[in-house]
């Protein structure tokens, strides 16, 4: 593992002054949305004694289904405004008070390359903004809003980058809610043990419980603490693979947003939790359905967004497999497949058989 | 026509480009009008959209677009042998229809530009438009939009611009021709 030397950090310390963090459509007739500051050290993430520890009101959270960022090792951190509630009126959008701050560290093995924040900066506006964290680990500083290509070889040829602040909005501009790891299904206190790449909760670390608990969400939901969302399937690999789905590709493969004209929902929604009848998006969806993406080498009908039984037949698997530009999904943010979980969804899709004859 | 790929003949519908605009009639519409559709009109002859978004055929004097078609990009119909292997320093090559592209990203087809909804771009918004030009995404969120689409000179068009291309598209004839999805490189793992 080597990671870049710094004449790119020269660089991004030179344009930094330059530099400004993405905003989601913050109108024109509003003052300009706040800038992040120019280092990670100045965002409110680490208290008085720098970065061995982070600052009061400042919580760690571990999303039950992490997203896949090539074996990257994450910490997550959440401060909400002191009093303050996250309005879950609409259980399946939170919509997050102003002056909400969410961090994400990336690491390979001991070495920290980046933290990501979003910032709720304004009641309209999120900043976006990603920091690199310099050869010394003691800060990071704000990366230039074109990202920083290939800055650490995460496996052999493969590199990973910096995302430009277009990337950022690619995924969390047009959600459901900007901030992904942090919902209901990702806070459940009924955490999938087959989930691939989990992690352990750290000592008070946030979840639906303590949310309810502490009485941060309006209205109060008690029942998301008694009755935890979950993946509304029996069998445990089809729960895990279609909590990875969710995870992974639901951002954009949702029911709400520009995509939903496809009537591909690979998002979990937790509204209909409570009837155990319906079912699970990313199942009624997929399952022997037929998809504008046709695997390679089949005729149009013999390829299915999920073949039952038949994992070569399965679009869905084929672009989680790939890692090339046209094919490869989701579309950017990872340079290594996730082999975990290609075998975690092969494994559920087969399980759907019978196997109906391949036709190649 | 034949169909298959020809590198000179990419190169020689390009020139045609020159010689066929030379005989137009002049532009009909002033560059900072305020009509959207006026102003998208006058932005797609320019832009080149025609050069690659509909399909090119022999003519009596060479090849031009087919206007038939107008951007309606790579023909459905159109059946492709595998694409010639790159040698030295020629990496790439185009159809005779100057609708699909192959190279180091594989094989690429233009995309249908006009409004049906099927295969077209009748489901998508201004918004869906401008970000994926923006974003170089296909549909602003997907799969990158592969070469030789110059999207990365097309982003830096002001909205306004981007929203009247959009605009003026939608004002096409609708014509259903579902585009084959992009070919995977062989090479890549």
């Amino acid at each position: 593992m080597r990671l870049a030397r710094t004449p790119w950090l020269g660089q991004a310390l030179a344009t930094a002054a330059v530099a400004v963090a993405g905003a989601v459509a913050a109108p024109a007739t509003e003052p300009p949305a706040p800038r992040a500051p120019q280092r990670l050290s100045e965002t409110g993430l680490y208290g008085p004694i720098g970065i061995r520890s982070v600052a009061p009101g400042v919580e760690a959270f571990v999303p039950q289904y992490p997203l896949w960022t090539d074996g990257a090792r994450k910490s997550r951190w959440i401060q909400l405004p002191q009093g303050a509630r996250i309005d879950v009126t609409d259980v399946d959008a939170w919509r997050f008070p102003t002056g909400t701050k969410l961090w994400k560290e990336f690491a390979w093995g001991e070495r920290k390359v980046e933290t990501r924040l979003i910032w709720k900066a304004t009641d309209s506006g999120w900043v976006f903004a990603t920091y690199v964290w310099n050869d010394e680990q003691t800060d990071a500083v704000l990366a230039p809003e074109t990202g920083v290509p290939q800055v650490l070889e995460v496996a052999p040829g493969k590199r990973h980058s910096i995302p430009a602040i277009a990337d950022c909005l690619t995924c969390h501009g047009l959600a459901p809610s900007p901030v992904l790891g942090f919902s209901a299904l990702q806070l459940s206190d009924d955490r999938d043990p087959l989930a691939p790449h989990a992690e352990p909760l750290p000592k008070g670390a946030v979840t639906l419980r303590t949310l309810v608990g502490t009485d941060r969400l309006a209205p109060r939901r008690p029942e998301l603490a008694q009755n935890p969302p979950r993946i509304r399937e029996r069998d445990p690999v089809a729960r895990a693979a279609l909590g990875y789905l969710s995870a992974n590709c639901g951002g954009c493969h949702n029911d709400r947003g520009p995509l939903a004209r496809l009537g591909l929902v690979l998002l979990h929604d937790v509204t209909h939790d409570d009837d155990r009848a319906a079912p699970e998006p990313a199942h009624a969806t997929t399952v022997d359905t037929a998809g504008r993406y046709v695997v390679p080498g089949l005729a149009p009908e013999d390829s299915r967004r999920v073949a039952p039984g038949a994992p070569d037949r399965s679009a869905l698997l084929h672009r989680l497999r790939s890692r090339r530009p046209s094919s490869q999904m989701p579309p950017l943010g990872s340079v290594v497949a996730d082999e975990q979980a290609i075998a975690l969804v092969r494994s559920w899709i087969e399980s759907l058989g019978p196997t109906r004859a391949a036709a190649h | 026509m034949s169909s298959r790929t020809i590198p000179s003949l990419f190169a020689a519908a390009v020139l045609g480009t020159v010689a066929l605009a030379s005989a137009a009639a002049p532009p009909e519409s002033s560059p900072a009008s305020q009509d959207p559709v006026a102003r998208g009109r006058y932005l797609v002859k320019i832009m080149g959209c025609n050069d690659c978004h509909t399909p090119w055929k022999m003519g009596p004097q060479g090849p031009e677009p087919d206007m038939s078609r107008e951007l309606s990009g790579h023909p459905q119909d159109v059946t492709l042998p595998p694409a010639p292997a790159a040698q030295g320093p020629w990496v790439w090559s185009a159809a005779a229809t100057n609708t699909a592209f192959a190279g180091p990203w594989g094989v690429s087809f233009t995309a249908n530009l006009t409004p049906d909804p099927e295969t077209g771009l009748g489901h998508w918004t201004p918004e869906t438009f401008v970000s994926a030009i923006r974003s170089g995404r296909h549909e602003g969120q997907g799969r990158p939009l592969l070469p030789p689409m110059p999207w990365p000179m097309y982003r830096n068009a002001t909205d306004a611009d981007l929203r009247a291309v959009f605009v003026y598209l939608q004002t096409l004839p609708k014509i259903r021709n579902r585009v084959p999805q992009p070919i995977d490189p062989p090479e890549a793992n």
